[in-house]
Parts: structure tokens; C-alpha cells; sequence
């Protein structure tokens, strides 16, 4: 068969194959052609991206797997690597700007993003502890690099360092509890761990909190969230961007693939310390973000407590609430990129402004703009009928389901306390007066910004394709 | 019965109204705000007359849910799903017919960001229809919430000085209700395996669980109402709005509390209804004495009939939990009447508020001297709101103490008291504001009202001295679906007592 090479069925890792051999190519590019081509790269790659999705949606149905069950390709990894995809692809258009400034003009930057992307496909599609770590470092050392990409700035330079000390830290922690789960059960496959954790045996549940500490860090769970705000506000705006989507997006999936095909046998272990990161990441995700002023900082806060929420899901764990974590990252995604599209285009007389404040008046200067804000806000607020609203529907009837009835009250008023900041901000926009209108926004922020908001507001009308999409996606982890 | 989708219609032609709005008066110049003007009562004057089609045809002696749609949604269990029956039905027409008026009180007050001004009502017309159309729960949860996002950017844009402070007050109260009231919800879906609402009210609730979704549906509900003690939003909010937002919510919003009660919390939760109902009866009774000794001691206008307005709530909620068939359909009955004389009160206030921008009761006085068709008119609603026999204020707080009484005699007396209370405070209100010797400089140049507001107080004063004399057709159209509800929720609690005697 044309797709076994050495005897490993190589159709399943194409679009991976794809994706890095691009990468590579277009580095070579980059390398001859000089620093001018940046422009020629950032778009070759978002194509790349694009078709890389294509490829994945292609690719046979049903579960597949290979590399002796080291890969699995299932509906939940398309799904995800989808999402992942497509959030790298934006974060590229947000970035346009970014990288027309002279100083700035690095092609390897797409290129990093496109490797960091293969390294989340890599870890959504993880079968067993060894390719998890692959992944997982291949998405954070390019991460790493990224972060302090604006070499001249000493705050993006200070989050990329931050960023890695803290980042190797968390890898050292979860390479740590992989080796003992491997010491007590003898494998490092989740089937194989997943066969032999049917009692949590001190040593395998130390494996485990392990484990999960090293993942949460990746999704900025409480208590190991504390690099994000730090992170959020020294990296460039496109950075943040792309930090809020799409590694958030793998580090979910790997998350829930982990604890829900790996550790089955020893639910009750895991779910008890899920349910606690996630009440903490929604309190503290709530209260702190109301004393920020930088509008970077307080999504860092909302993303945490955005985390807290889509684990309200994972926590159930059960079908639904499978189904509830991956429309909640979908939706999530959706807000966080359309609300960094507009804190891009927050420019007066050439300078980026970031502070609420600079957000007075909006409505009156800047009308559409400020519509969308709102909607987006509104919708991250998770009220009616945004397609917010939906997100946390869903996991928290899953919760409901499965008798979580703390978490689940926790939960929902949390997000009554969050939905204060949130609100904060449009009593900005519309509420006050006028604090200068701001500069008009570039095409390509326009064209995501419409996306993002359009999806946000008519997502009511139909809701159906993706609550079906996630419902089979989901059943593939059982 | 029609083939077309008549009540779909009537929900969403004012969110295209607001589509329209959008399109055909952008900027902020003065043709954009006329444009914005008129299409807003075009389109609420168009939706009023769709949903007088409905009452024409409305078949009053049938329990079932009429007007009916089905259409796929989220999924198989939950579904686009609309329908009234004879206790929405006055809650629609309510709601349509108030706002061509509510467009006709704002058409000279407001001036600033006139077309997102009419957005925002269209929009929130939409809401509140579906509101009480909507026979899915979680349908109906959306548009219960979504409501307070256009409701919140009234307040807040368009409202008074603690406009700010208002608006999150009465967002974030009311959400947090309502969040409670959602985990409720969910958890009634894994029980019967449906949103369904027509279904769920056929399908026992186990008792343990009917107690916290009863507690849950309370929380939403009783903040909405609002009740005594989670009220404190309501004065707030009043104060601050402008002075349709202020109709609107005394109107419409405060209804959304009753009718969740009665579509919910007696159908599918009977047993926990009977249970919890000595503690509606005592938040009742302390709503109409406490709030309406409070209201004597207000000095702004709109405080007062705020106030005023809790305590009439606690007649409704007195009324429903009796549980008897006057108690309940006094409580519809009252609503109604509410909605009416309550957001005619405020636009009397918004009235004299246009000429001399104060809401302080010191002041006026006087005014019958220079303006006697206000007089007559405030007087008509000043009586109505006392409950003074041919007004339609009577005949709810009627009703509502009967059917208490039929259940619980103390609860039934202390709540007349209240009634005497409520003709203080609307009386001295009336006597500073109206009577008297027209003293002040200020208001010597007072005008009599243009035709315009007798265009917006007219209707009200007809329809408030009309179900005076004659309640039948508020009552007719409820009836049927009344008795129905009464006689399930009896059904439900003998049952269970006859099942405990007969161990």
C-alpha cells in the first residue's frame, strides 16, 4: 500500500507530514529570499494552514491509528486540529500589521506559528505519554520563541522569558508524573494505562496530579495560571492572540483525551482535583479581572476563568461532557479572536492604546466597532442568546447530569460576578463620553472581526451543525 | 386556524423592525432620528394589530395551546417551539399595545441617539413576546435573559443621573436569579428528557427535586416580581430610567415574575408550590404592608409609584399561591391592570418631568390650576392604582383577596390593610402634586397636555375605566386555561394527602 512506509501507516499523520514539510520549504524560501518576503510567507503559510484543514477534513472517517497506537486519528482530533488550524490561520491575518513594521520584519515568525501548529496536532492526536511530550514541547518551544519576537521591546522579551522559564518548569512536572504513571502501570499507551489503572494505587494517583499539573499550566488552569497575565500583557497583541486560541485549544484537547481514555477506570481520582482547578480558575478568573485596567491583562483573567468553565465539562466526565468542552473551546475561540481583532484595531494617531479607558465612548466615535465589542462582551459574558450562552449551557447541563450540583452553582454565579467586568466595558463604550475616536481598521481585522461577530450574534438561528459536530467528535473518546 | 406562522410574526417583526431602523436611519443627524421615529411606530403600531388577529382568533374555551409552531432547533429535545393559551395570550397584547405608546412618549423626550434608542425597544419587544410565547424552557430562558442586554443599555444610556449604578444593579440582580433558575432547568431536562413545556407540565416532578427547581424558578422569578426583600433593584431602576424604559418595565418586566410562577412553578411543581406557599403568603403580606409604608415616606415621584408598585405585586403572588380559581385569575387579572395603570402612572410622571426636569414631589403643586386634562387623567390612574371600585384596579385586588381568604384568612386580612395604605400614599401623592394653591413661580407657565400625550394617556384611561365596569373580556379569554391550571394543581395536592391519610 502506497501509504506504509517501514510497515507504519503513514495516511493518518499526512496532514502533519504536510504541514511541517511546508514549514521547512518555506523556511528555505525565507532564507535565500532575504528579510523582504515576509509578506510572501505570511500568506504562503496561512494558505498552508487552510489546506492542512482541508487535507484533515478529507482524510477517511472512523478511528484510525498508527505508529503502534503512539497516533490516533479520530473524530475528536479532526474536530480539534480543525479549530487549532483554524485559529493559527487568523492569528496569521491578525498579525499582517504586525510584521509590516521594519524592525519587525521576520519571516520565521509564520514559520514558528506553523511548526507550533504542527506541534498541537501532534498533541490532539497523542495515543500515548511519549508523543504527548512531543507535542507538547514542539507547540511551547515555538511558543517560547514568538513570545519575544518584538526584539526590541523589553516586555515582550521579559513574557518570552517568563514564558520559558515557567513553561519548562511545568514540563519538568509533567514529565515527572508520566514517569511514575509509566513506573506503576508498566506502559506509557493511554489504552495500555487505561487497562491497568483500574484502582488508583498512591503511586499512580502522585503520576497523575503530576500529570494534570503539567496541563493545566498549558491551559493557565488556577493555581498554575500565574504566568498568563504577565505573558498576555508583555507579548506583541497578534501573540496574545494566538496564545488565548489555539494552544489552548490542544492543551484542552489533550486535557480531556487524557483524562477520559487514559485514567477511565480511576475517574472519581482526577475528577475530584477537575472539579477543584476548575472552581478556582472560574472564582478567581471572575474577581480578579475586575481590578485590571490593561484590556491584555483582563482577558488574561477572562481566559482563565474562560479554562474554568469549559473544565466544568471535562469534570462531568461523560459524553456530554465531552461534547460541552469542545463547543465550549469552539465558541470560546470565536470571542477571543474576534475581541483581539478589535484590541488591534484600538489605535490613535498610530499608537496602539490598550487601557479600558481608552474604550470611553466608543459607541458614539466608532459605532460598528463598538456594536461588535459589545456583542462579543456580551457573549463572554455568556448571556442570551450569544452563542456564549450555548458554551456554558453545555457543560453545565453535563455537570447537571452528572450530579456536580456545587460545581454547577459555583460556576454559574461566578459567571454572574464575571459578567460585571465584562459589562464594565460596554458601560465604557456606551456609556460615557468620548475619549477621541479611534484610527479605521484594517481590512483583514474587519474581515475576522465580521466573522467572529456575525457567528457570535446568528448563532441562535442555528445551532444544531456544530452541537451535532461536537456530539460525534465526542463519542469517539468512548 | 391559520397556516401561516402568526405568532413568530408577531414576535420578530420588531427585531426586522430594528433591522430596518439600522438600514434606513443611520447617523445622527436630525432626518435619521425622524426616520428612526417612524418606522419604530409603524412597526409596533403593525405588530399591535398581528396580535389583535390573535385575540379575533383565540378560541377562549379551549385549554390547549393554540397558534401552535414546531420547528427542528438544537436538537430533537429541544426545539422551536411556540404557543399561547388563555394566560399568555393578555401578557402579548399587553406588551404590543403598550409600545406603539411607549414610542409616542419618547417621540419629543428623547433627543440624543434616537435610532439605537428605537433599536433597543424593537429589540426588547421581540423579547418580551417571546417571552410568553415560547413553550420550550430553554427558548423561553432566552429570551427571558436576553431581554436585559437592551434593557441595561436603556438605563444606562438614556437614563438619569445614577444611571451607571441602576443599570448593573438591575443586570446583575436579575442574572444572578435567573443563572440559579437555568441549573433548574437543565436538571427538569434530564428528568423527562425534554425542554418541553406543554410536556413537562404533564409530567410529575419527584418531590425532592420539585422543591429545589421550585427554589431555583423562585430565585428568577422573585427577583423579577420583584418581592419583598430582593426588591431593591426595582426603585433603582425606576428612578433612573427614561420614562418609557420606566412603562416598560413596570409594565412588562415585572410581569415575566408572575407569569413564570404560573406557567412553572404551580404546573410542574405543585407539591413544593403548596409547601412553599406560607412563605409567598408572608413576603406577600410584608411586600404590600412594609413597601407601601415606605413609599409614604418617598420624595421623588417615581420612587413612589415604584414602591407602590412592589406592594401591588404582592397581591399577584398572594393570588397565585392561593391556588384557588379567583386567587389566580385575580392574579392575571391584577397584572394586567397593573401593567396598565402602573405605565400610564409613569408617563404621567414623565409628563411633568419633560416641562420642569425635577421628580421631586416638593416641587409641584397645584398644577390642576393650569393643566385639568392631567388632572383628570392622573386622577384616574391615582384611583386606580388605590383600587377604587370602576377603576380596573379594583376589580384584580378583589378577586386576589377572595381567593386568599378561601385559603388563608390572616394572610387575606393584614393585605386589605395594605389596601388603605395604598389610597395614603396615592392620595397624598396626588394632593401635593396636583391640589393646592399654584404657588411656585416655576410652574406658573405651565402647559395642559399637547396631543400627543393625550395620544399616549387616552387609550389608557378608556381600558383602565373599561375593566372596571367590565373585566369580563380580560377574564373570558383567561378562564378556561385558569381553571385548568386550578384544577391540576388541586388534583395534585389531594393526592398526595389522601395518599398520606390512607397510610
Amino acid at each position: 500500500m502506497m501509504s506504509q512506509v517501514a510497515g507504519y501507516l503513514l495516511l493518518p499523520v499526512l496532514p502533519e507530514i504536510f504541514l511541517s514539510g511546508m514549514a521547512m520549504l518555506l523556511l528555505l524560501i525565507g532564507a535565500y529570499l532575504g528579510a523582504n518576503v515576509t509578506r510572501l510567507i505570511l500568506g504562503l503559510s496561512i494558505f498552508t494552514l487552510v489546506c492542512t484543514a482541508a487535507i484533515i477534513l478529507l482524510l477517511p472517517a472512523g478511528r484510525v491509528e498508527t505508529f503502534g497506537g503512539s497516533f490516533v486519528l479520530d473524530d475528536f482530533a479532526k474536530f480539534l486540529k480543525v479549530l487549532a488550524l483554524a485559529g493559527s490561520a487568523v492569528t496569521l491575518l491578525l498579525s499582517i500589521e504586525f510584521l509590516e513594521v521594519e524592525s519587525r520584519r521576520i519571516f520565521e515568525y509564520a514559520i514558528l506559528v506553523m511548526l507550533s501548529s504542527v506541534g498541537m496536532m501532534v498533541l490532539i492526536s497523542a495515543g500515548d505519554l511519549i508523543l504527548l511530550y512531543l507535542g507538547l514541547e514542539l507547540m511551547s518551544l515555538a511558543l517560547y520563541v514568538v513570545a519575544a519576537s518584538d526584539r526590541d521591546n523589553g516586555k515582550s522579551t521579559e513574557a518570552g522569558l517568563k514564558y520559558f522559564v515557567l513553561g519548562a518548569l511545568s514540563s519538568g512536572m509533567l514529565l515527572y508524573g508520566a514517569s511514575l504513571i509509566y513506573g506503576f502501570t508498566g506502559t506509557v499507551g493511554f489504552a495500555g494505562i487505561a487497562a491497568a489503572a483500574t484502582q488508583g494505587s498512591i503511586g499512580l494517583v502522585f503520576g497523575l496530579v503530576f500529570l494534570l499539573a503539567g496541563l493545566c499550566f498549558k491551559v493557565s488552569a488556577v493555581p498554575f495560571h500565574m504566568w498568563t497575565p504577565d505573558v498576555y500583557e508583555g507579548a506583541p497583541t497578534p501573540i496574545t492572540a494566538f496564545f488565548a486560541s489555539a494552544p489552548k485549544v490542544a492543551a484542552m484537547a489533550v486535557f480531556t483525551r487524557v483524562a477520559l481514555t487514559a485514567f477511565p477506570g480511576i475517574t472519581p481520582q482526577w475528577q475530584q482535583v477537575v472539579v477543584f482547578v476548575s472552581i478556582a480558575s472560574m472564582v478567581l478568573g471572575s474577581f480578579a479581572a475586575i481590578g485590571q485596567s490593561n484590556i491584555k491583562r483582563l482577558m488574561a483573567y477572562s481566559s482563565i476563568g474562560h479554562m474554568g468553565f469549559a473544565l466544568v465539562g471535562l469534570a462531568a466526565g461523560t459524553v456530554e461532557g465531552a461534547q460541552g468542552v469542545l463547543t465550549y473551546v469552539t465558541i470560546y475561540v470565536t470571542m477571543t479572536l474576534g475581541t483581539f481583532a478589535i484590541i488591534l484595531a484600538m489605535k490613535r494617531n498610530g499608537v496602539a492604546v490598550e487601557q479600558l479607558s481608552d474604550f470611553a465612548g466608543l459607541s458614539q466615535t466608532n459605532p460598528t466597532l463598538a456594536f461588535f465589542m459589545a456583542a462579543l462582551l456580551f457573549s463572554l459574558a455568556g448571556i442570551p442568546p450569544l452563542a456564549g450562552f450555548f458554551a456554558k449551557y453545555y457543560v453545565f447541563i453535563a455537570a447537571i447530569k452528572a450530579g456536580l450540583f456545587t460545581l454547577a452553582v459555583i460556576g454559574v454565579v461566578a459567571s454572574v460576578v464575571g459578567a460585571y467586568y465584562y459589562l464594565y466595558i460596554i458601560k465604557l463604550m456606551y456609556f460615557d463620553e468620548p475619549a477621541g475616536a479611534v484610527e479605521p481598521m484594517r481590512v483583514e481585522l474587519r474581515a475576522v472581526l465580521a466573522a467572529t461577530g456575525v457567528f457570535n450574534i446568528l448563532y441562535v438561528f442555528h445551532p444544531a451543525p456544530l452541537v451535532s459536530a461536537a456530539m460525534t467528535a465526542a463519542k469517539s473518546l468512548f | 386556524m391559520t397556516t401561516w406562522p402568526i405568532l413568530s410574526i408577531t414576535t420578530f417583526l420588531p427585531l426586522f423592525g430594528a433591522a430596518l431602523v439600522y438600514l434606513l436611519a443611520r447617523g445622527s443627524d436630525e432626518a435619521a432620528a425622524r426616520n428612526a421615529r417612524w418606522i419604530a411606530l409603524w412597526v409596533t403600531l403593525v405588530t399591535f394589530g398581528i396580535s389583535v388577529i390573535l385575540v379575533l382568533q383565540f378560541d377562549p374555551s379551549s385549554t390547549e395551546f393554540q397558534f401552535v409552531e414546531q420547528y427542528p432547533w438544537i436538537a430533537q429535545t429541544v426545539v422551536y417551539h411556540m404557543g399561547v393559551d388563555g394566560i399568555s395570550l393578555p401578557f402579548v397584547i399587553l406588551t404590543t399595545a403598550l409600545m406603539p405608546i411607549c414610542i409616542i412618549a419618547s417621540w419629543k423626550a428623547i433627543t440624543l441617539r434616537v435610532p439605537e434608542y428605537m433599536m433597543a425597544f424593537l429589540v426588547l419587544e421581540t423579547l418580551m413576546v417571546g417571552t410568553f410565547t415560547a413553550l420550550d424552557l430553554v427558548l423561553f430562558y432566552l429570551f427571558f435573559e436576553g431581554g436585559l442586554i437592551p434593557m441595561f443599555l436603556i438605563i444606562g444610556v438614556w437614563g438619569g443621573p445614577r444611571r451607571v449604578y441602576a443599570s448593573f444593579k438591575f443586570f446583575l440582580y436579575t442574572l444572578l436569579g435567573s443563572v440559579l433558575m437555568l441549573l433548574a432547568i437543565m436538571a427538569l431536562y434530564w428528568n423527562a428528557g425534554t425542554t418541553d413545556i406543554p410536556t413537562l407540565m404533564r409530567t410529575a416532578v419527584p418531590r425532592g427535586m420539585q422543591t429545589w427547581a421550585w427554589l431555583a424558578f423562585f430565585a428568577s422569578f422573585a427577583v423579577k416580581m420583584p418581592m419583598w426583600p430582593v426588591h431593591t433593584w426595582l426603585p433603582d431602576a425606576h428612578v433612573e430610567a427614561p420614562t418609557a424604559g420606566s412603562v416598560i418595565l413596570a409594565a412588562i418586566l415585572l410581569k415575566m415574575g408572575g407569569y413564570g410562577f404560573l406557567r412553572f412553578s404551580l404546573p410542574m411543581f405543585p407539591l413544593a408550590s403548596h409547601d412553599f406557599a406560607p412563605l409567598i403568603f408572608t413576603l406577600s403580606v410584608i411586600a404590600v404592608v412594609y413597601t407601601s409604608l415606605v413609599a409614604l415616606m418617598q420624595e421623588d415621584v417615581k420612587k413612589l409609584i415604584a414602591y407602590s408598585s412592589v406592594a401591588h405585586m404582592g397581591f399577584v403572588t398572594m393570588g397565585i399561591f392561593a391556588g384557588t380559581v379567583q386567587g389566580v385569575a385575580g392574579g392575571v387579572f391584577q397584572m394586567i391592570s397593573h401593567g396598565i395603570v402602573s405605565g400610564a402612572l409613569f408617563l404621567c410622571v414623565g409628563v411633568i418631568y419633560d416641562r420642569m426636569h425635577t421628580r421631586d414631589i416638593d416641587a409641584y403643586g397645584g398644577l390642576v390650576n393650569r393643566m385639568p386634562l392631567y388632572a383628570f387623567a392622573f386622577m384616574v390612574f391615582t384611583m386606580a392604582n388605590v383600587g377604587l371600585p370602576g377603576t380596573s384596579g379594583f376589580v384584580g385586588e378583589f378577586l386576589t383577596l377572595i381567593g386568599t381568604f378561601k385559603v388563608n384568612i390572616p394572610t387575606a386580612t393584614l393585605a386589605t390593610l395594605g389596601v388603605i395604605l395604598s389610597a395614603a400614599y396615592a392620595l397624598w401623592l396626588y394632593g401635593r402634586v396636583v391640589f393646592g394653591v399654584l404657588a411656585k413661580a416655576s410652574l406658573a407657565g405651565i402647559k395642559d397636555l399637547t396631543a400627543r400625550e393625550v395620544l399616549t394617556l387616552g387609550p389608557l384611561v378608556a381600558l383602565t375605566l373599561l375593566f372596571g365596569f367590565y373585566p369580563k373580556p380580560v377574564l373570558d379569554i383567561s378562564a378556561a386555561s385558569v381553571q385548568q391550571l386550578v384544577d391540576n394543581y388541586s388534583h395534585a395536592v389531594t393526592a398526595v394527602k389522601t395518599a398520606a391519610l390512607a397510610q
